[in-house]
């Protein structure tokens, strides 16, 4: 066997680029699965292949050996994550998911799995580390058709060797958090192909392994079930804490599913990253097309796109301030703050206006509360309702209430279409001012001379100037 | 072409020519146990009444398919008994079934080498279109020399001739199973031993059922032949009506022969399509209307 001799770490290639998989510490700290220089090469003379892989060669300039499915994959999963690797058909992903737990034997490179080498061990210490660490779902679920739902969910723990009553009970429980709770007696033939694939979800996590590798698991599923599916996958991971390898070659899935996502073409990988790095920093063109066309609203989330909140006023202002801020941003309305900078509300300039020209000294009474705010984890998808409801910038505020940016209608526009969210060059003024320029000059310059009227009387001192000025306000409420 | 000649002839005949000096006393032991096999189950459906013989084959014919194909059984089986060859058919039978359970019990085995070896696969596959294209008379020769004059020598004939088709179906059936259940069994942890006994052959089951079915059928075509050996029963009635030109009894012989033939055809059949137990039918038939068997329906091939 050829590959026992590929696999050692000493090999040129994979131990000159990676470090040391061997320098790993063994026991808990160990990542989830730790690959190292994976290649997989289907053809006749694997060695000669391999050679000319490590000089750099493409797939299609080895197409006359053989097909290159795997090159030189290098990477970690880290326990509790869910990591994505996506690619269009063809790309490798599946002999990628199927060299983690062995069902393909590399050409060279190594896989540990819970800090235990897979590779180059014997046959039956292999099947032990899948019995104990890894669970698999498929693509057209492999059930086992001609045994009922429960005993299907229980398959992992009869290999395990539980007792029958206990793996029963133990699949029942699993079956009930998958939603199939009384479909025990069935047989797959008799659900739907959702609920089958909640049979083969129920299989995977009956068997109580540390990783879940998921082939395409939702590929062959409606869209609506599909997107159902991916929802419980999330809680059950949140629940759950399970590592989760996940294939796709559907980029939305990648987004919405993986913490940390790689993009694979032509057998390699050609970025690993998260769904925004991905998004917001292909790697080529190649990941650049590909991402084109992502729903880009469910992917970004409110803190990725937000701005800086530049109009804003300290509750503590008085109405002139609050007007000279709005003035001095070209917008009608300000957010109002607390010295702690929680968000109280916000003020319009109508309003404002009114309060200044009664000569009132408090903002209090103009502040409305119904400003929408939200959490900076939110997908742009939950924002367009409430941008549509509220003229005003969305407000962006963490758990504390405190506010730490703002999403502006056409910021929520640009960020669909893929325009740079960079602030800075192009301020962006919302809502506009719906009073004219010159009556709120004219209303702060009569303010200002009926104070000085007032100062001159010595009846008041005016504090008022004691403002945040608004470009302070603005790399204040810079994004924490 | 005058002295170009390649004696393959002779170096079969070398080859039975050895195997009769050294393993004589091997083929004495087969012939032996074959004979032993023969006669018991031979005593086992001609001892009894006739009557006992066809109320037992009716009740299998129940279990298999119901009481429709149990009344026509028993019919049938009057009618061999009506046309005075009930002793005949009974011994036919016999030695169909007990060439049949030999060849299955190899052909099985055999089958599933192949389909887990790509090397075995292509070593068997010119031997068993071999076994089946050589004219089935041809074997008898062998056999009458390595085992004599009787019934032994048409069962070995039988078991070699009717053997190739349980060897290819077991194989495609194995090989036709959903290569993600047999990857889910492995990627469970599951050894391959246990993927062959609880996967692979539970799913290949309908297709090795009609390998069986075929294996019978091609068995009970090949009992005329074994006549001309002295195997008796069906098949020697056949060759008597020959030798005397009798129309008649030639037909009677000929027609107790499909009637077995369908019997065992319908019987087998009803075993490889999902079979139920005749008390649970009802409730099995109501739950293929919500969700059709996957398995596909097979046309009874029937080979007399």
């Amino acid at each position: 066997m050829s590959a026992t001799a590929l696999t050692d770490p000493a090999a040129p290639v994979a131990s000159a680029v990676h470090p040391d998989p061997s320098a790993a510490p063994p026991s808990g700290e160990a990542p989830a699965l730790e690959v190292r220089g994976l290649t997989k090469f289907f053809g006749r003379k694997p060695d000669q292949a391999l050679e000319r892989l490590r000089a750099g060669a493409s797939r299609t300039e080895l197409a006359q050996l053989g097909t290159a499915a795997v090159i030189d994959a290098d990477f970690e999963v880290r326990r509790g994550e869910i990591f994505v690797v996506m690619g269009l058909s063809g790309s490798g992903k599946s002999t990628l998911i199927r060299m983690l737990n062995g069902l393909q034997e590399p050409t060279a490179g190594s896989v540990r799995v819970m800090g235990e080498q897979l590779t180059g061990v014997s046959a039956k210490r292999v099947r032990a580390i899948r019995s104990e660490h890894v669970s698999m779902v498929f693509q057209h679920f492999a059930l086992l058709p001609h045994r009922t739902v429960r005993d299907n969910a229980a398959y992992g723990l009869e290999i395990q060797g539980v007792p029958p009553a206990a793996r029963r009970e133990r699949a029942e429980r699993v079956l009930e958090t998958v939603g199939l709770g009384g479909w025990g007696d069935k047989l797959p033939s008799e659900l739907s192909g959702g609920m089958q694939q909640r049979v083969g979800l129920a299989r995977a996590l009956a068997a109580d392994t540390d990783i879940l590798l998921m082939d395409e698991a939702f590929s062959a599923l409606d869209p609506l079930i599909r997107r159902e599916m991916q929802e419980q996958l999330v809680e059950l991971q949140q629940e759950l804490g399970k590592t989760i390898v996940f294939i796709t070659h559907d980029l939305n899935e990648a987004m919405f599913l993986g913490d940390r996502i790689a993009v694979m073409r032509d057998g390699r990988i050609v970025q690993l990253g998260t769904a925004e790095e991905i998004l917001t920093d292909p790697a080529d063109d190649y990941v650049a097309q590909f991402v084109a066309d992502v729903d880009r609203a469910r992917v970004l989330t409110a803190a990725n796109v937000m701005q800086a909140p530049r109009a804003v006023v300290a509750q503590s202002a008085g109405p002139r301030a609050a007007l000279r801020t709005m003035l001095e941003q070209e917008t009608s309305s300000a957010l109002v703050v607390t010295g702690g900078r929680k968000l109280v509300g916000v003020v319009h300039d109508r309003d404002v206006l009114r309060l200044v020209q009664r000569g009132e000294r408090s903002l209090d009474s103009a502040i409305r509360t119904d400003v929408p705010r939200i959490a900076p984890d939110v997908h742009l998808a939950e924002l367009f309702a409430t941008s549509v409801e509220h003229e005003a910038p969305i407000a962006v505020v963490d758990e504390r209430e405190r506010l730490v940016g703002v999403v502006p209608r056409v910021t929520l526009l640009a960020a669909l279409g893929n325009v740079t969210t960079e602030t800075g060059e192009l301020p962006v003024a919302v809502p506009p001012v719906t009073v004219p320029v010159e009556v709120i000059q004219a209303t702060l310059a009569g303010a200002e001379a009926a104070l000085a009227d007032a100062r001159r009387a010595g009846t008041e001192d005016a504090r008022e100037d004691g403002d945040l000025p608004p470009a302070a306000a603005a790399t204040n409420g810079g994004i924490a | 072409m005058d002295g170009f000649r390649i004696p393959v002839g002779d170096w079969a005949e070398a080859v039975v020519e050895f195997l009769t000096d050294t393993l004589g006393g091997f083929f004495a032991v087969i012939r032996t146990i074959f004979d032993g096999f023969y006669d018991g189950l031979e005593a086992v459906l001609t001892v009894p009444p006739f009557w006992i013989v066809i109320l037992a084959l009716a009740a299998v014919a129940w279990l298999a398919k119901g009481w429709k194909f149990a009344v026509g059984t028993a019919v049938g089986l009057l009618v061999i008994v009506g046309v005075d060859q009930w002793e005949n058919a009974m011994s036919t039978l016999a030695l169909v079934l007990v060439a049949s359970l030999v060849a299955i019990a190899i052909a099985i085995p055999v089958g599933i080498l192949a389909a887990r070896s790509d090397a075995a696969s292509r070593v068997i596959r010119p031997i068993l279109d071999f076994m089946q294209t050589m004219p089935a008379m041809v074997y008898l020769i062998p056999a009458l020399i390595l085992f004599r004059v009787g019934v032994v020598p048409g069962i070995i004939a039988t078991i070699v001739f009717a053997m190739a088709p349980g060897v290819r179906l077991t194989e495609l059936g194995i090989r036709g199973v959903d290569r993600e259940v047999v990857e889910a069994g492995q990627a469970f942890g599951s050894s391959p031993g246990r993927i062959l006994r609880q996967i692979q052959l539970p799913l290949a089951m309908p297709s090795i059922m009609a390998g069986v079915n075929q294996v019978i059928m091609l068995a009970l075509s090949m009992v005329v032949i074994a006549g001309m050996v002295g195997a008796g029963g069906l098949g020697g009635q056949v060759v008597q009506s020959l030798g005397r030109i009798d129309v008649a009894l030639g037909f009677e012989a000929g027609l107790s022969v499909v009637i077995l033939a369908i019997i065992l055809d319908r019987a087998t059949g009803a075993f490889g399509n999902g079979w139920t137990a005749p008390w649970t039918r009802r409730k099995a038939a109501s739950k293929q209307d919500v969700a059709p068997s996957p398995v596909p329906e097979r046309e009874p091939a029937l080979v007399a």
